[in-house]
């Protein structure tokens, strides 16, 4: 297995993944997920974080019915590459949701949810997820 | 810069090999290729293994001086490198920079993958590594659903139905059949793809290259060495280009789903090289892991305009006889995709291709040829481009 079984590892993520910590390019105004030194398009160093928006809409989606062995049991799930409203991108799962429910453009809200555990006596690893929005 | 050149090739079948280990299979093709071209393998000066999964599918690391040692010649230059899938183009580029710095006169680039021991789901957790673990594995995103993602993009780019891009698997299998290394040697049809399993809708079972183990090598030389010490000087393929280029790892960081820019900027580069256009070319593999890469890929390196890679398909270009006769030894879907050989496979076959040496499936005339290896989505793409010299 993997060594990606780790309290600090998650532990250094916590503000990305839990606040949604993203990054916007003051040179060529790409605005990404997570936050990083450089902008991934134009390579700038001059680039901000800023907390990114909670809702947006689902631009693709997939279902996953052959999962990677820590997901195995929650087969099958979807998973969304979603637009935020300020126009960051970003990978998740959909939850509270039907497999028949799921369009491309359905507008969809960030909630705090269980992604998987670290084996029996790990801990549980947390992260956003999107559900349907109103 | 020396010229470089290729001498020898060898390789094993692609299949579930449980007779055979990770270094069995390596030891198995870097023999085939040292006999292929008639060389001792005390010639050889360095060894580049391309290999994605050895550690996480194999507890095995360290191939450079396991494979040294197995095959007899501890003492040589001998190291793994890594690109994902691309991992074996990107050794093919190591060796290639080896002998035409001057470094080295002969040397040889090999991939090896064994991943029939594990099972599926831990295969599965294997290949998404190719992509950010903290926030696109973590997400329980799979390879597959990656690229479920880019043909839901290309489908609603340019309105295509999905058995037009599916066909591509029908394509690679009818192939396949005479390839004696195929791991898939039987023909299949469009209606067995479209009704196999989903496994990240829209792709089915069948438009994924399947998990399989294998390795093969390939030897290259400068022009000094292939005068003095290569007795047999037929078939002497030249390589005239070979680049890699990467890609914004991961596809929510991209600003375009529907062509891979480092397969647009790589074999732009490698074509300025080579000194050749795309028409020039008169075989071609591409990185087919998956039916939609297959269609994007022949837009991305030139033989089709945007949005009409699957057009090409159906009306037979890609054909042997076609304008651009592609995968013509069953490509990734059929030959197999032993990931990180994959790009040794690749050369293997456009050699056998060059040499005239491919039976039924041998491409009339045929003189250049190039390659298209990918890392993950993209992130990764080796383009080699040879020509039969001699």
């Amino acid at each position: 297995m993997a060594y990606t079984k780790s309290v600090p590892r998650i532990w250094r993520e916590r503000i990305r993944k839990y606040r949604l910590l993203g990054g916007v390019c003051n040179d060529c105004g790409k605005v990404f997920y997570p936050s990083r030194r450089f902008c991934p398009r134009c390579g700038s160093g001059n680039v901000n974080k800023v907390t990114l928006p909670r809702t947006g809409k689902i631009l693709y989606f997939t279902v996953i019915r052959n999962a990677p062995t820590e997901f195995k049991s929650f087969e099958p799930y979807i998973l969304a590459l979603i637009e935020l409203d300020n126009g960051a991108r970003i990978l998740a799962q959909l939850t509270d949701i039907d497999l028949e429910e799921v369009y491309e453009g359905m507008p969809v809200e960030a909630v705090f949810r269980k992604y998987k555990e670290q084996g029996r006596d790990g801990v549980i690893e947390y992260g956003i997820k999107f559900r349907p929005r109103e | 810069m020396e010229k470089v050149f290729i001498v020898g090739i060898g390789a094993t079948k692609v299949r579930e090999h449980w007779n055979l280990s990770l270094r069995d299979l390596m030891v198995k093709s870097a023999i085939k290729a040292i006999n292929n071209a008639g060389i001792n393998k005390q010639d050889i000066k360095a060894i580049y293994i391309g290999n994605m999964s050895s550690g996480y599918l194999q507890g095995q690391e360290h191939l450079g001086a396991l494979l040294a040692t197995w095959l007899g010649i501890a003492g040589v230059s001998a190291c793994k490198v890594e690109a994902a899938c691309g991992s074996g183009g990107a050794a093919f580029h190591q060796a290639f920079l080896a002998v035409a710095s001057g470094l080295y006169d002969c040397v040889m680039a090999l991939g090896v993958e064994k991943m029939t021991d594990a099972i599926t789901s831990d295969v599965t957790s294997a290949l998404i590594m190719a992509d950010d673990q903290e926030y696109v594995a973590f997400t329980g995103a799979s390879f597959v659903a990656l690229n479920a993602l880019i043909y839901r993009a290309y489908i609603k780019e340019y309105g295509v139905k999905q058995e037009d891009i599916a066909l591509f698997a029908v394509h690679d299998h009818k192939y396949a059949v005479n390839n004696p290394y195929a791991q898939y040697r039987r023909e299949i049809k469009i209606e067995d793809v479209m009704n196999s399993p989903l496994i990240a809708d829209p792709i089915h079972l069948l438009e994924c290259a399947p998990i399989g183990d294998g390795s093969a090598a390939i030897i290259l030389c400068n022009e000094r060495f292939l005068e003095k010490k290569v007795s047999d000087q037929e078939g002497v393929i030249e390589v005239l280009s070979s680049v890699l280029a990467t890609d914004i790892i991961s596809l929510h960081d991209r600003d375009t789903y529907i062509t891979l820019n480092a397969t647009r900027v790589a074999s732009s580069k490698a074509y300025k090289m080579a000194r050749i256009e795309p028409k020039d070319v008169n075989v071609v593999e591409v990185h087919d892991a998956f039916t939609i890469l297959g269609v994007i890929s022949l837009e991305d390196l030139g033989f089709a305009e945007r949005g009409s890679g699957w057009e090409i398909v159906r009306e037979g270009e890609i054909e042997i006889g076609g304008k651009i006769p592609t995968n013509t030894m069953g490509g990734l879907k059929a030959r197999g995709h032993p990931v990180g050989a994959t790009g040794i496979y690749q050369i293997f076959d456009i050699v056998t291709q060059l040499r005239g040496e491919a039976g039924k499936n041998q491409v009339d005339n045929a003189e250049i040829g190039l390659a298209q290896n990918v890392g993950g989505v993209g992130g990764t793409v080796i383009i080699n481009i040879l020509k039969r010299v001699r």
